[in-house]
């Protein structure tokens, strides 16, 4: 093949080709592929487009793609459902951004130590937040983390039953049950729907001698706030299984760390801490747990651990590799490769901007918005709030009295005013149609203004 | 002759931990207050709140100005040696330029502040770089379909693995069909996702030219076989010529064929997976694609399946309707979620960049460069003294990478692969792979030099591990003591590895920094047994 100019590709080019070629004593890079059979190759080229070597045309047709969606600069964003709409401080993208970060990989001690030291730091924050010594770093995403920690509580208690409360997000239920296929499928605890409260009854029928992990989630998918953490958490362990609970990180500032209640696992996404939406691409997961051996043992991640550096200082090595997948291979009872660390170094920056003041601030923001915003769309004839009585964080339930309305209906035309509205749960809700509304902080008095006034034009 | 690198200091620092920078009062982020009307409109939401739900002590956050988050995290940065900064050979890694256009198309606000939730009509920008880019990937592998979904190579080997269970479950063959079978030198996701999804593996071991034979496979298949989950070339960088044979023996018995194409950057242009008759295969756009890695993540696999699997596909997938694109989430036959949404999508668009930037032409000047680099290193490499080339009965030329043993010099001068993976970075060059698990060469350093790197770079690293040779025969105890001049000085592992002592999180390590003085237990040996 002839020489190819590219700024990515400098050995390419026709000068550096040929002294490559001349160094290895070939006349052709073909002989270098010998061993491939010439019924294996491919013959010709392959079918892609005209390429766009030069960088302002490529970033002119990507961009012009890109240019075609419309996001929160557009719209109003009133979606979360595991993804949402908050504030990105600037500091958090140029971190993330930097190219050091950006462009590192498996590093260790010494050649990452920075890398190292800010994963460290991530551990460090979200353990202050959950309150809880042992945190992995940066999981695939809120479902992963729990799907592991589920199975780990699982191995530890030496049973394979999941228990999980009825009305958890379906897509990370969907993600759950793929997971654990080969050991269980998820049995499912009644919540009611009036409060979002489990029902500790049908929790007790549900916790049998098989049962090795219990999920929940605070806040609730519907964004109700389980006051019966202590009991359940006391049922659980009475009946001989762990408790795994998934939460949003963002609410700890004001919501009691559920280990404080008795969870032994907790879980969630860090995509509120500073990480855009990016079409979801922002989500990644945390796995925390107490500082024990057997519970350490069942973690699939890195780990980072502090340790002594000569000197007086303070390292950090990767902590008991032999206990992940690539130790483990064939016997391997979880999996872990790339993540999503440098969400998780954004995250760091994220607690160490707002700090505890910060924090609660904001947990107190986001209830005080979303507050006024359910009461506004309640106000809205034909729409009501099922939890306006009871505390919520971010996210509310609205249903829709309009005969033969549906959510997919009302968000088109939400959509005609520029509004992206809730996320549709009628068939979790099953009392009609219903959407998951999101706000946060982002969401100032005018926004939740048109918000109300937009429903009330679209179902009047 | 090029030389190595002498005089480098990395960036010392000594920077404390973020909380120990914690001063009271200090702010570094104001969340702002509401309006009074929401206020007037809300109350004291908060009061709702029953007490015993809510938080008693706010949580041990550090108060920070925002001035000195910034340099806090930018001095972590430049203790950080990323791709940007030096040469990284990584083996198995493929670690090659990002270009910096990518990350400016990607910071947009209509794609960072975008939620997957939207109206497929306000996301028609992202849905066709995904349909698109599909149909690239299709040519590029000879495949029908794939996904973006799966947020890193293992976790597109889990999805693979997924697949093939579904496959034979809806064939109702699922019961008797149980067992999967990899190879030593295959990625370690290989053998463990489908271990995960609930199969048996078999491993083949290599025989004398360092891949399996096919008779190893003979021996292996039988009507219990699922599938055959594989790289070629393997982690060695060796091909396997018979791989279509391979992919034949699995099919007689009814299996299907995975091919992990993490090592697939030797290969674009030059042969397809599935014109080998691969059924499923996967790439990983954070290496082979120019993504960055991102310090260990934002990956993206992308999983490519023939036809006759493509309704397992887990859902959404974009669709397009003349000139409308959407998604289809109406998947009966789909396997579950693999992650959440639509993946990494910021990680697909960049990798979608690299090959519009590239095209046919430019992907096979990849893939020949790549090789025709390592070739060039693996020529110089192994005329230092202690270096040797395993299974030399094998003289097919290597492609991408190299596993290469440092076992003369260890016997010659007792330093180890590890020793002298820390002195590399007295170098200011970013340490080699050692090896995967099993260790089946011993001292064992795997180079993958990519495509990106000029003749001088190799030069630099050639020049460098002949520095540390040449010390472990003359001065051993240099490379005994490395590194010298790292961004932190020598660290005491066995601590972290140690329940007694190790320390996950800042609140940890204030209650068993103590511990670190005292004896430590057997259960604190080093890991790696090489």
């Amino acid at each position: 093949m002839a020489a190819f100019e590219h700024p990515y590709v400098p050995n390419a080019s026709a000068g550096p080709r040929r002294r490559l070629l001349d160094a290895l004593g070939i006349a052709d890079v073909e002989a270098l592929y010998a061993a491939i059979p010439a019924d294996l190759r491919v013959k010709g080229v392959l079918d892609l487009p005209a390429p766009l070597p030069a960088e302002q045309d490529l970033r002119r047709h990507v961009a012009e793609l890109i240019e075609q969606n419309r996001g929160a600069g557009d719209l109003l964003i009133f979606r979360g459902a595991g993804c949402w709409p908050h504030h990105v401080p600037a500091l958090c993208d140029e971190i993330t951004g930097r190219g050091e970060f950006l462009t590192a990989y498996a590093g260790g001690t010494y050649s990452d130590h920075g890398k190292n030291q800010a994963v460290f730091e991530f551990q460090s924050l979200i353990g202050a937040l959950v309150g809880l010594d042992v945190v992995t770093p940066p999981t695939y995403d809120a479902a992963g983390a729990a799907n592991s920690a589920l199975r780990a509580a699982c191995r530890v208690t030496g049973r394979s039953g999941i228990v999980v409360p009825a009305l958890m997000n379906p897509d990370r239920l969907e993600q759950m049950r793929g997971f654990v296929r080969p050991t269980a499928q998820p049995r499912a605890v009644r919540q009611d729907p009036a409060t979002g409260q489990l029902d500790l009854a049908d929790l007790e029928a549900k916790l049998g001698p098989d049962v090795g992990a219990v999920f929940l989630e605070q806040p609730g998918f519907l964004g109700t706030i389980e006051t019966q953490g202590a009991a359940i958490a006391e049922r659980v362990h009475a009946a001989g299984a762990m408790l795994v609970v998934g939460v949003d990180p963002l609410s700890l500032g004001v919501l009691a760390a559920p280990s404080d209640w008795g969870a032994d696992f907790v879980t969630g996404d860090i995509q509120p801490l500073g990480i855009h939406m990016h079409a979801g691409g922002g989500c990644a997961g945390f796995i925390a747990t107490r500082d024990e051996a057997r519970l350490v043992a069942e973690l699939p991640t890195t780990l980072i651990s502090a340790a002594p550096a000569e000197g007086g200082g303070v390292g950090f090595a990767w902590s008991t590799p032999e206990r992940t997948s690539y130790d483990t291979r064939h016997e391997a009872t979880d999996y872990y490769g790339t993540t999503q660390w440098l969400w998780g170094i954004g995250a760091a920056v994220y607690l160490s901007l707002l700090g505890p003041k910060g924090l609660a601030e904001l947990g107190e923001v986001i209830m005080q918005r979303s507050l006024y915003a359910a009461r506004a769309v309640a106000r809205v004839p034909g729409v009501r709030v099922p939890h306006l009585d009871r505390p919520f964080f971010k996210e509310f339930v609205v249903t829709f009295d309009k005969p033969g309305a549906t959510v997919t209906a009302i968000n088109r035309a939400l959509l005609a005013h520029g509004i992206v509205g809730g996320h549709d749960v009628s068939r979790l809700w099953s009392g009609g149609p219903a959407m998951l509304m999101c706000v946060t902080e982002t969401h100032d008095r005018a926004a939740i203004d048109r918000l109300a006034a937009a429903l009330a034009e679209v179902l009047s | 002759m090029t030389a190595p690198r002498n005089g480098f200091h990395a960036a010392r620092w000594n920077e404390p931990l973020i909380q120990d920078l914690s001063e009271p009062g200090a702010r570094g982020l104001l969340p702002g207050a509401v309006e009074p009307a929401i206020r007037a409109g809300a109350g004291d939401a908060l009061a709702r709140v029953p007490a015993h739900v809510r938080r008693a002590a706010p949580p041990a956050l550090p108060e920070v100005t925002q001035h000195r988050v910034v340099r806090h995290f930018t001095r972590l940065a430049q203790m950080t040696m990323g791709f940007d900064v030096t040469t990284d050979m990584m083996g198995t890694c493929t670690m090659k330029y990002s270009p910096k256009v990518h990350e400016h198309i990607v910071r947009a606000a209509r794609l960072a502040d975008v939620h997957p939730g939207q109206d497929p009509e306000t996301l028609q920008g992202v849905l066709a770089i995904l349909y698109r880019f599909n149909r690239m990937m299709c040519a590029i592998a000879g495949m029908d379909e794939f996904t973006f979904q799966p947020a890193s190579g293992a976790q597109g080997i889990y999805t693979n693995a997924c697949l093939i269970r579904a496959y034979h479950a809806a064939r109702g063959e699922l019961g008797r069909r149980d067992e999967i079978i990899t190879t030593a030198f295959s990625h370690p996701a290989d053998a463990a996702t489908p271990h995960v999804a609930g199969f048996k593996v078999i491993t083949l071991m290599p025989g004398p030219q360092g891949y399996p034979e096919l008779a190893a496979l003979e021996a292996a298949v039988s009507p219990r076989t699922a599938g055959l989950m594989l790289t070629n070339p393997e982690d060695t960088g060796q091909y396997n010529p018979a791989i279509r044979a391979f992919v034949e023996r699995v099919h007689a018995v009814g299996g299907l064929c995975a091919y992990d194409q993490a090592n697939g950057n030797p290969l674009l242009g030059i042969a397809r997976a599935g014109d080998a008759g691969f059924d499923l295969c996967q790439f990983n756009l954070h290496k082979t694609f120019s993504a960055p890695h991102g310090a260990i993540g934002l990956g993206c696999a992308a999983v490519g399946v023939k036809e006759p699997l493509r309704r397992f596909l887990p859902r959404p997938v974009v669709t397009l309707d003349g000139t409308r694109y959407g998604l289809d989430d109406d998947r009966p036959d789909a396997i579950e979620r693999i992650r959440a949404f639509l993946g990494n999508v910021p990680t697909v668009v960049k990798a979608y960049a690299w090959v519009m930037s590239l095209g046919t032409e430019g992907l096979r000047a990849v893939a020949e460069t790549a090789v025709l680099n390592n070739n060039y290193l693996l020529a110089n490499i192994r005329r230092i003294k202690g270096v040797a080339i395993p299974w030399p009965e094998n003289t097919a030329p290597k492609l991408e990478q190299v596993r290469y043993s440092w076992e003369p010099l260890h016997n010659d001068t007792g330093v180890t692969t590890m020793e002298i993976e820390q002195r590399m970075v007295d170098y200011g060059v970013q340490h080699y792979m050692p090896s995967h698990v099993p260790v089946l060469v011993p001292q064992p350093f795997t180079i993958e030099p990519g495509e990106s790197l000029t003749i001088e770079e190799m030069d630099h690293m050639i020049a460098t591990l002949r520095a540390i040779a040449a010390e472990a025969y003359e001065e051993p105890e240099v490379v005994h003591h490395a590194p010298h001049h790292a961004s932190v000085a020598r660290v005491d592992d066995g601590i972290a590895n140690d329940p007694a002592t190790w320390a996950f999180t800042h609140r940890a390590l204030a209650k068993k920094r103590a511990a670190w003085s005292k004896p430590r237990s057997a259960a604190a040996k080093r890991h790696a047994g090489y």
